[in-house]
């Protein structure tokens, strides 16, 4: 109970995957301009991530281990990626018309997240269980709202000021996210190495 | 080949090279670009990687550009890519073990990289063979080009080496900042913005010149 716990805190703060491992920055850039769309996909790709975590966790344990196929690992978890995201599309759009409108829209942009992939890749890298795994991609989803979220936030205050010409929209933004990474560096006090 | 085809695909050539550059230009694809570039053999290999796999996937693409129904076309892309993502994967595997070990996932995640995406999508699927080759060159070497100088700050600040090679000597304690992930996104911003400044400048001189 207490690695659970743990892993879940870990990939939420100290190992944020968007903050330490950059994964899900093309998003994180372009869409933390406004709060309600960055919270929107932060949930869209929380969502995404936990069930393709647990189909490509099955589909990789039960299927291509015993056939001896993991080098085709990549192919196969990028088309689960992107059929479960195109019918999880269709089915939030025909039960759940409300939720449709918060996140439906940010859907298809989820295919080429490499926070989804990555999240995939990680685990099974570190090999984790199935109860590991679960609490590893709801602790990540979480950890990538966070930190869209709170971009967003800082974005807002960001249109009161004028900084340099030259850093652009983008250059301003991936400075920031300097700033946020640092400050989540701070959180690994809290944590046991 | 025609000197007006010859001269269109070196033009397509700079424009992905320099004026549409994804690293700074556009930011895309910066993902890997602030992963592995703590060290610039990582960073040499990965942009090799990323350059070797749009050249070819472009070029698949774009000879079948006439069949590939519009509908399916972005996972059509997916498959191409991770195809030969896949075998870019083997071959590090087999020849650079150690390297293939510190790039980790970064390697598979090639796949998504915005990238190669949006070479596809913008590029490969409506021009022919040749012209798709220059424009993924030219995003191919413009990125590598990137993360080499980025990796090349980063490796020189933070540990005082360049390929592993010190430099800077024993007195150099290495600047622990720049090495951790923030320091990354601190070094991308500030090379977003020379960019801009020299591109700005380029461009000014353009028009008045």
């Amino acid at each position: 109970m207490k690695t659970l716990i743990l892993i879940f805190f870990a990939s939420v703060l100290t190992n944020n995957i968007a903050l330490t491992y950059f994964l899900g920055m093309c998003p994180f850039i372009a869409i933390s301009k406004n709060t309600k769309a960055a919270s929107g996909m932060g949930m869209a790709v929380t969502y995404v991530m936990v069930i393709t975590a647990i189909v490509n966790y099955t589909i990789y344990t039960f299927v291509l281990i015993p056939m001896g196929l993991e080098y085709l690992a990549f192919l196969i978890f990028i088309i689960v990626i992107a059929g479960i995201v195109q019918v999880l599309e269709m089915l939030v759009e025909r039960f759940f018309p409300v939720l449709y409108t918060s996140f439906g829209i940010f859907l298809p942009l989820i295919t080429v997240n490499c926070a989804i992939l990555g999240l995939s890749l990680f685990m099974i890298l570190r090999d984790y269980s199935f109860l590991q795994m679960i609490f590893y991609s709801l602790g990540s989803g979480l950890g990538w709202w966070l930190a869209i979220a709170a971009m967003a936030g800082l974005r807002r205050m960001l249109m009161l000021s004028e900084p340099l010409a030259s850093l652009g929209d983008a250059g301003i933004t991936v400075i920031l996210a300097g700033f946020m990474a640092l400050s989540f560096f701070g959180f690994s006090g809290i944590l046991p190495a | 080949m025609g000197k007006a085809v010859k001269s269109k695909g070196v033009s397509y050539f700079i424009d992905s090279l320099w004026y549409n550059n994804a690293t700074f230009s556009m930011v895309l694809g910066i993902c890997s670009a602030l992963a592995v570039t703590t060290n610039l053999l990582n960073a040499l290999v990965m942009g090799i990687s990323v350059t070797v796999v749009l050249i070819i996937s472009s070029m698949a693409i774009s000879l079948m550009r006439n069949i590939i129904p519009e509908r399916v076309r972005i996972i059509t892309f997916m498959l191409i890519i991770s195809t030969f993502v896949i075998m870019v994967d083997f071959i590090l595997k087999i020849y650079l073990p150690p390297v293939s070990k510190a790039l980790g996932p970064y390697v598979g995640l090639i796949i998504t990289n915005c990238i190669l995406m949006g070479r596809a999508e913008a590029f490969a699927i409506k021009q022919p063979p040749y012209y798709s080759f220059m424009d993924s060159l030219g995003s191919g070497i413009g990125y590598t080009l990137s993360i080499m100088v980025l990796a090349a700050v980063r490796e020189l600040l933070g540990a005082g080496s360049l390929f592993g090679v010190q430099v800077l000597g024993d007195s150099w304690d290495g600047w622990g900042l720049i090495m951790i992930p923030s320091g990354a996104f601190f070094v991308l911003g500030f090379y977003i913005m020379f960019a801009n400044m020299i591109q700005r400048r380029f461009i000014n001189r353009k028009i008045t010149g």
